[in-house]
């Protein structure tokens, strides 16, 4: 049975946030739950898929964040407790209905969670979705670690069922991938079924609907206001005339501040755990104790500005501060001493941080495709198929975009999952080089299609190269709709991706498998060269992930490639395939020799097309 | 109690996040506060991972530069590289056995040389320890227990809240049935190692 299933009421484990997140919404009785991955949230959906698989528990990975949260609606709607987990970009996707979401509300718990990634670690951008409470009037909670996420998503879900509307739990990637020791409850059984009432008035959104639920809205975060006070997640800890408000991960960094510079007797520290609608009376309550207040939160002024509201509306003219060159930077996640630094300024205290030997420039370490990734022999392919003609390369969200790095070089622009569609089909019409674009198979299905229609539409002239590697790799090899490979062996896809590119209306289409190069760099060419045929050109590039076939079908390796005597140091191989099992050495006479080493090969025989010197051999155990 | 702000390093596919995992539940198991941070995502495509283990009176899931007590490295390059966690009074633990980045392996840098790095290291904290973690790991059985000889150093030569003993009841309990005796193995090598 899976460990969050197993783990004893009362006794201690030690969880990730992710898993703390999921055990907290076994303890108040989920029964549904919806998720696309993404890194930092990845591991709440990956943990409720092995345990749907034991209980009545209904899990899906849907095709993106949008729906997730739409089939998430319907559920909560029909009495279901539910959970639906993303990274912060992708509540941007599901933006549009969680807007209206808020209006039509719910009736089983729904517990929306936004994972953030200050310092963009696995992220495009570090976007505070704290706002997105505000924007769309839905409480907010912000756990400060693992037990807090666990008892916030038991609390989420009876705050969202009294006032029936759904809760979003914010966290942030020192949230979700750390572990802390977590005292874990009871578990619930699910509801087995939902019932869904008929009520048009209420769950049709049509103008008249909607205005009036615009009001009721508004007045349900009113009455969440005092909730919101009252709130054990709100409090106040320490004494002093000094004042610090904070909320999540910055919590402990001003605990382990307090404690190192020796305030406890001079500070007290306002832990908001419950941020939005704001704890008004509160924090009112804290600001007219104390003197002068630093607030310290990562990313935007969230709090800050809502305290200086607050203090202003109440003829208050204590100093507030927080975000500004000399306290705390508005970019990136903070670290202890960072805070501790700002701390010690602001309060006028002694503090000298411990000497920082510098390193010289070191040699870089870029994470880097694998060896025998598909997606090397695909680049390899288009940058030959080009030679030395200018092109433009929109790519897209997953392993690929590593393409950027030397020596493939193959990406150019990129906003968010399935820009490189879109965008591609507005290079082609803006200017006058050829466009190449890359997306993958899990991001084609995400949001690839609606803009391969409107490339249609359009006449939009470019190549799109789907990467199709049979699995969502990089988020930790979660199932998409075009699967064929599965632990029960492999199936027919439920949804074939030529056919889905065909019925788009794509009439130049071709499979390939990029591991076999001579072909796929002649398709890539006829293809740039057909002038006959204007309009939106595709090449399904598909060879498994190596990583996921080997997990999944305990395929063992039988060959490896050599470099044998015959190489003569042209470098080809390292200069335009660049794959990870490849050295340059030197030997005793300090002369040069190339050699793979075989227990990194993975024996996709690219390099072997590309030189003759290069010849397969038997893998030694 | 003291804190003890303990930093990993080392390359995708190393183990780092399994060896932070064993010492988090050792503190677990002891009743010791402890914090364990780790990093997924698209870092561990063969680039550096980063990982903490804070214990006792401290909870920040990050440890600051300067502030390390101790550097855990799996690779000589990344304990240069992660020597800005450290002051003149952490105790450093490395692996000295080298993994290339690609841009040495291609020829296009040159990989620094091993000893003069762990003289950088050694001159600029209060202790290096530096062993051939890889050797020891493939005389235990494979070079994927690089991780157990790494924390068997550390029982061996930091003042830890907790003995060898814990750590091996942890390994007893909370790691893979067909890896335990392999791993117990370059555990015990990691201890004796001088």
């Amino acid at each position: 049975m899976h460990e969050l299933l197993t783990a004893q009421p009362g006794s201690r484990q030690l969880l990730l946030g992710n898993e703390a997140i999921v055990r907290g919404a076994l303890e108040a009785g989920i029964s549904f739950a919806t998720t696309y991955p993404g890194t930092p949230s990845s591991e709440i959906g990956d943990n409720f898929y092995r345990i749907s698989q034991e209980t009545d528990l209904y899990f899906e990975y849907s095709v993106n964040e949008k729906v997730a949260l739409e089939t998430a609606a319907a559920a909560a709607i029909s009495e279901l407790r539910t959970m639906c987990s993303m990274k912060h970009v992708g509540l941007n996707v599901a933006a549009d209905a969680l807007m209206t979401l808020a209006y039509v509300g719910v009736k089983g718990g729904l517990v929306v969670v936004s994972a953030d990634d200050p310092s963009m670690h696995s992220s495009q951008n570090e976007q505070d979705n704290r706002y997105y409470a505000q924007i769309a009037g839905l409480p907010m909670l912000e756990p400060a670690n693992s037990q807090e996420a666990l008892e916030m998503t038991r609390a989420a879900f009876e705050l969202s069922e009294a006032y029936k509307i759904p809760v979003l739990l914010r966290t942030t990637t020192r949230i979700n991938h750390s572990r802390t020791p977590v005292e874990v409850g009871l578990l619930q059984p699910p509801r087995r079924s939902g019932a869904f009432k008929k009520d048009p008035f209420n769950l049709v959104t049509v103008p008249m609907v909607g205005r009036r639920l615009r009001v009721e809205l508004l007045e349900k975060i009113n009455k969440l206001g005092s909730e919101a006070s009252a709130s054990p997640f709100n409090r106040v800890e320490g004494k002093g005339g000094w004042g610090v408000v904070t909320s999540g991960v910055s919590y402990n960094y001003v605990a382990d501040a307090v404690r190192e510079l020796d305030m406890t007797d001079r500070v007290r520290v306002l832990k908001m755990g419950m941020t939005y609608p704001f704890a008004d009376e509160i924090c009112l309550d804290f600001l007219k104790g104390v003197e002068r207040v630093l607030v310290v939160e990562e990313l935007e002024p969230f709090l800050e500005d809502k305290l200086k509201i607050l203090a202003q509306e109440n003829g208050l003219s204590l100093e507030i501060r927080g975000k500004g060159e000399e306290l705390l930077p508005r970019y990136y996640e903070f670290d202890p001493v960072q805070v501790k630094s700002a701390m010690a300024r602001f309060f006028q205290l002694k503090y000298q941080p411990g000497q920082v030997e510098m390193e010289s420039a070191l040699p870089q370490r870029p994470p880097n495709l694998c060896a025998g990734c598909p997606h090397r022999a695909s680049y390899y392919a288009v940058n030959k198929a080009l030679g030395d003609a200018a092109a433009i390369y929109p790519t897209d969200i997953g392993c690929y975009t590593l393409g950027i790095l030397p020596p493939l070089e193959a990406a150019d622009f990129l906003l968010c999952m399935g820009s490189s569609v879109s965008s591609a089909g507005g290079f082609a019409k803006a200017q006058e080089e050829p466009v190449v674009a890359f997306i993958g198979d899990s991001t084609f299905f995400h949001s690839g299609i609606t803009g391969l229609i409107n490339a249609v539409h359009n006449d939009h002239n470019f190549i799109l190269v789907i990467l199709d590697n049979g699995t969502t790799a990089m988020t930790g090899q979660q199932p998409h709709p075009g699967i064929e490979l599965t632990p029960e062996g492999r199936q027919t896809p439920k949804v074939d991706i030529e056919a889905v590119v065909r019925g788009c209306g794509v009439d130049r289409v071709e499979t390939v498998n990029p591991l076999q190069v001579d072909k796929t760099v002649a398709v890539l060419k006829e293809m740039l060269e057909d002038k006959q045929r204007s309009g939106v050109k595709v090449l399904i590039s598909k060879s498994p992930c190596p990583l996921f076939e080997r997990r999944v079908t305990g395929k063992k390796q039988k060959v490896v490639f050599r470099v044998t005597n015959e190489c003569d140091m042209c470098r080809r191989c390292l200069d335009e395939l660049g794959c990870p099992a490849f050295t340059y050495c030197e030997d005793e006479e300090e002369c040069a020799f190339i050699s793979i080493d075989e227990h990194l090969c993975s024996g996709c025989s690219v390099c072997k097309q590309i030189c003759h010197a290069i010849k397969p051999k038997k893998k030694t155990a | 109690m003291k804190a003890w702000r303990i930093f990993f390093t080392g390359v995708g596919g190393q183990g780092t996040l399994l060896a932070t995992r064993v010492l988090g539940e050792a503190a677990l198991l002891m009743n010791i506060p402890v914090v364990v941070s780790e990093v997924h995502g698209m870092a561990q495509r063969g680039g550096v991972v980063e990982s903490a283990v804070v214990m006792g009176a401290a909870q920040s899931p990050v440890i600051s530069d300067g502030e390390a007590d101790i550097l855990m490295s799996f690779e000589p390059l990344e304990t240069l590289r992660a020597l800005r966690k450290c002051s003149s009074s952490s105790l450093v633990i490395s692996n000295n056995s080298p993994i290339s980045p690609f841009a040495v392996a291609s020829g296009r840098e040159q990989y620094p040389d091993v000893g003069e790095m762990m003289r950088t290291v050694s001159n600029n904290v209060n202790r290096l320890i530096a062993l051939d973690a890889r050797s020891l790991a493939r005389e235990a059985g494979s070079e994927l227990s690089v991780n157990m000889v790494m924390i068997g150093a550390l029982m061996r030569h930091a003042e830890m809240p907790f003995g060898r003993e814990v750590v091996e009841t942890v390994l007893n309990t909370k790691t893979k049935k067909a890896f335990l005796k392999m791993n117990l193995k370059a555990f015990d090598l990691g201890f004796q190692a001088e």
